[in-house]
């Protein structure tokens, strides 16, 4: 504790060119280009590496498997170098009271001064009797170890809308972070989300000092401004009408737009059509499967998958809103047609009524 | 009623002894305007709007270069939306500044007046015993209150519209709107809502269309003729009829 990045990469054995190097992959993930590199370097040099505790709570961890997968390992390995993760469950070698020790030391020495990244989302039902860690429920885990922290970042779906955990009937009450700290917090949704991503923000939050900008529902905009359907490469298809009817016809084959197939493209906010996954090999839509919206709140309940519209509730699988609106509207016009034939039947009547009165009348 | 000779003779004579109508104005011009237009808007906004629930397959390229009907098809969704909205915002206006017909009162039922009329008008159109007499000459109660839980659904469909096109537009207008996003769950449920809603406005322009083919039938005074010339036409009593003078007051 106490070093600087720069001081602590010297004792690791890394040149001054290979910490430059860093600087500058590192001021590119964080968005200020090239030039930014001298302002990262002198930040690194000065600045004492960031204690970080990574929470795990109701997840699959497919969000820590994700951040290893970055695509540029410098970045990675220096990231996990430069900062001190001091207690993850998944990673550490410590165990038992070792473990907690850390995390309260940590706590303890680097008040108001540690990052905390939370992956999965906290049960509170039950007293949150759902996930306990060391005999300590989620959420009291969370709110001691958020009480002092400089910032905290929700990885995935789960910490930053429940994901699958609060799919309905949500049995554990899983609850995102950012309902249960009065902190602001960094949400980075995906199930998982993008490598590239989740170390872009981090390193954000190292070099600058800052959170990004966030939107409405705490995400950031540099990722999560636009819909994966605005930088697709198959929208021209879209725009064209060219639609994939069905996974094995010939438009299938020709790339044409997912669309009609539940592609939720044009809902769901995230990277993934520019940044893509795997060191930029493909993403979903490239690989001829339609976007489930897995950066979305409440993706799972918006089903099924390949359905343009959800299903209606209550109504079975099959009824979306479009079948039950043509029964409406069927019965509606049966309706109508009663009407007009009992209207007709009675009509002889009405008229002598209506002439009678008249009649009476004049 | 068969031994009422008139019955015998209904579909022999021309009609009746002659009465007494007077001409009134009822639909301003901005109403009609207001009606046909929104007409025109929510007809195109409910087939484009289908049609972008569940695109066509009209394909006759192969290449998306070479076509563009459905970023046409969006277009005039849009295009038509904002037409729709402005409409709505001026009828709202002249729900202020219109004559007696048009005011906003008329769409709440809150005198008692209007609901015994609500009552009425239910004997005359769903029950069907009470064929004939007298209705409002504007709107009749159950109408305008029916119109007024459209105008909800305007709004909701406004507003839920906007905010799924906010998405993909620097307009400050949709923006407001960016709100009901995470209110609502994701775009994904917007998209649900907004769609859902759609089916409203078949089932409403279904039974509105009847019921003032209906109506022109059963009250006999151009209910049908008066969106195009805003004239109706008021039954005026013969004199010593007990109930001329009150029927003069309505009609002013």
């Amino acid at each position: 504790m106490g070093d600087s990045i720069w001081q602590s990469m010297q004792k690791k054995g890394y040149s001054r060119r290979e910490f430059l190097e860093f600087c500058t992959a590192a001021a590119v993930a964080a968005g200020l280009g090239k030039a930014g590199a001298a302002q990262v370097a002198s930040v690194f040099e000065k600045k004492e590496k960031p204690a970080v505790v990574w929470m795990h709570f109701q997840e699959c961890t497919c969000c820590s498997e994700s951040f290893i997968r970055a695509s540029h390992p410098i970045v990675v390995d220096a990231l996990l170098d430069v900062m001190s993760l001091n207690y993850t469950e998944t990673l550490m070698a410590a165990a038992g009271f070792q473990a907690e020790k850390s995390l309260d030391d940590t706590i303890k020495n680097n008040k108001g001064k540690y990052i905390v990244l939370v992956e999965g989302a906290v049960p509170t039902k039950d007293g949150g009797v759902y996930c306990m860690v060391g005999g300590k429920t989620a959420e009291a885990i969370l709110q001691t170890v958020a009480a002092d922290a400089a910032a905290i970042i929700a990885w995935g779906s789960c910490a930053s809308n429940g994901c699958v955990q609060a799919a309905k009937p949500n049995p554990t009450g899983a609850t995102p972070i950012a309902k249960l700290v009065d902190k602001p917090v960094i949400n980075v949704p995906g199930c998982p989300p993008i490598a590239d991503v989740m170390m872009a923000v981090v390193t954000h939050l190292l070099v600058l000092g800052q959170t990004p900008e966030l939107d409405d529902q705490g995400r950031p905009r540099e990722f999560y401004g636009r819909r994966v359907h605005d930088t697709c490469y198959r929208r021209p298809n879209y725009d064209a009408g060219l639609f994939v009817e069905s996974w094995d016809d010939e438009n299938a084959r020709k790339g044409y737009c997912l669309y009609k197939m539940g592609c939720r493209g044009p809902v769901t906010y995230n990277a993934c059509s520019v940044v893509r996954w795997n060191e930029g090999t493909s993403y979903p839509i490239q690989s001829g499967h339609g976007c489930i919206g897995c950066s979305e709140a409440g993706f799972w309940d918006n089903g099924p998958f390949y359905q343009h519209l959800p299903s209606f509730p209550g109504f079975g699988v099959e009824s979306t809103a479009d079948t039950i609106g043509t029964a409406v509207g069927v019965a509606t016009l049966a309706g109508v047609a009663a009407h007009a034939v009992v209207t007709n039947i009675r009509k002889r009547s009405v008229i002598a009524e209506v002439h009678a009165e008249d009649e009476k009348e004049s | 009623m068969s031994t009422n000779p008139v019955v015998r003779d209904v579909f022999k004579t021309n009609g009746s002894a002659p009465v007494e109508y007077r001409r009134v104005y009822v639909w301003e011009l901005p109403v009609r305007a207001y009606h046909w237009i929104n007409a025109i808007a929510l007809t195109l906004l409910c087939v484009t709007g289908y049609l972008i629930g569940h695109p066509l397959r009209i394909s006759y390229s192969q290449e998306a270069y070479q076509q563009y009907w459905f970023g046409w098809t969006r277009f005039i969704h849009f295009a038509a939306a904002y037409v729709y909205v402005f409409n709505f915002g001026m009828r709202i206006y002249w729900g202020f500044v219109g004559n007696k017909y048009a005011v906003w009162k008329t769409f709440l039922p809150l005198t008692r007046k209007q609901q015994e009329e609500i009552v009425d008008v239910i004997k005359t159109d769903v029950l069907q015993v009470k064929m004939h007499g007298e209705i409002s000459t504007g709107h009749n109660s159950l109408a305008a209150f029916i119109y007024f839980l459209t105008f909800l659904v305007f709004c909701f469909q406004t507003i839920t519209g906007f905010a799924l096109y906010s998405g993909m537009s620097d307009a400050w207008l949709p923006h407001l709107f960016r709100w009901v996003v995470p209110l609502m769950g994701g775009e994904f449920a917007v998209r649900f809502w907004h769609h859902l809603f759609l089916w409203f406005f078949v089932m409403f322009v279904i039974v509105h269309i009847y019921l003032s083919f209906y109506h022109d039938y059963i009250e006999g005074r151009g209910t049908v003729s008066s969106i195009i010339g805003g004239w109706k036409f008021d039954r005026v009593k013969g004199a010593g009829n007990q109930g001329a003078k009150e029927q003069g007051d309505k009609t002013v």
